[in-house]
């Protein structure tokens, strides 16, 4: 597969090395040219030897977008830290590119979910964690009184 | 009617102000805490404290009973949300949007955000006609009937001064339809020719700009070959 990822912060780019490493082809779209460091961590070769793409521009910028390879892309992540940019180019991406999967991710519970319904693929984190946090307390509650490390915490 | 207006920059501060004046009811939005409490001072309870992107801030400010959302933060991605959200979730009728930068137009029209309004388009637009060296000028533009009518103001190096009417190559599609002199206007004949000075009115398909500005404008040199 041929994946396009725009937003290349620290989920971004976790997820960019993941699918390389599994023999996709991957191509990475970011505003900011630093971000390319962040895409080699771990790496002991860089990115570009390794196949992978790297593009400087901002990702409601068409140019910046075909540069990238979004007309061939088969699937296309959104996960700049803006929940409306990540909601704004992953439409783009499924009704001008007609990218056959597309994922954005939404922070906001409330957006992510009226989206999800509107049929964008929509991951929002921090529905995720709240309910991970509800479940631990109620593991720790079923447990009986909390003991002293967690009371220290 | 009931407006909600997000932003509450120059554009939707005077925006807002004007409208409350018209008799209208308005809620303005805006999410920076230091600009509301300036805006407050003027606009009082008119004004909400909050990021619109946030669904319970627009509900918050009664989104659902609402006539008409205004968006003209400075964000365009923002405005595409805002609207979008106003029109399909709480189904308001009627939205704007500002856009920011025009090369973003594209993406409100593929999300069927409109009408979209740009500042710097409509600045543009009033450039090419306050401007005559900037060239041709739309004066209408009728979309449905694939029609529009343009106007060009002959210089001194266009190629067509001094020649008659009836002996230009117009581009199939266009019909020369009036001539502008001294102020006044008139319907050209054949036998008409004309003056460095004289505008131009034409009628054309969508498309025949380039042919028309090509045959009125000035002579270019061979470098693009057009001559041959």
């Amino acid at each position: 597969m041929f994946i396009l990822i725009v937003g290349c912060g620290r989920v971004g780019s976790s997820v960019a090395r993941a699918m390389l490493r599994e023999g996709h082809e991957v191509s990475c779209l970011d505003e900011d040219p630093e971000s390319h460091a962040r895409l080699e961590v771990g790496l002991e070769r860089s990115w570009e030897d390794l196949g992978g793409q790297f593009t400087v521009g901002a990702g409601l910028e068409t140019e910046a977008l075909v540069a990238a390879g979004i007309e061939k892309a088969d699937a296309f992540i959104a996960s700049t830290d803006g929940d409306n940019t990540n909601i704004v180019i992953a439409q783009i991406a499924q009704k001008r590119y007609e990218v056959p999967t597309v994922i954005a991710r939404v922070l906001d519970p409330l957006r992510a979910e009226w989206y999800q319904r509107q049929g964008l693929h929509t991951v929002c984190p921090t529905s995720v964690a709240i309910d991970m946090l509800e479940g631990a307390v109620r593991e720790a509650d079923a447990g009986g009184p909390p003991d002293g490390a967690a009371e220290a915490a | 009617m009931y407006i909600i207006v997000i932003g509450a920059g120059k554009v939707g501060w005077n925006l807002a102000r004007e409208l409350l004046e018209k008799d209208h009811e308005v809620t303005l939005i805006e999410s920076d805490r230091r600009r509301y409490l300036t805006v407050e001072q003027e606009l009082e309870h008119n004004v909400s404290y909050g990021d619109a992107s946030e669904l319970w801030v627009l509900e918050r400010a009664g989104i659902q009973r609402a006539d008409m959302v205004i968006a003209v933060t400075g964000d365009d991605e923002d405005n595409i949300l805002i609207c979008q959200v106003a029109k399909q979730k709480y189904l308001v009728k009627q939205i704007i949007a500002r856009v920011n930068n025009p090369r973003n137009r594209q993406h409100f029209e593929l999300l069927d955000i409109k009408p979209s309004v740009s500042a710097t388009d409509l600045i543009l637009r009033l450039l090419e006609h306050e401007v005559p060296e900037y060239g041709l000028v739309h004066l209408l533009d009728l979309q449905e009937e694939q029609l529009e009518i343009i106007e060009m103001l002959l210089g001194k190096d266009s190629r067509v001064t001094g020649r008659r009417v009836g002996d230009l190559e117009m581009p199939e599609g266009s019909l020369l339809i009036s001539v502008l002199r001294s102020g006044k206007g008139f319907v050209p004949s054949a036998d008409t020719v004309l003056e460095e000075g004289d505008e131009i009115l034409a009628v054309l398909d969508p498309g025949k700009e380039d042919e028309l500005k090509r045959l009125f404008g000035p002579e270019v040199d061979g470098s693009n070959g057009s001559g041959g």
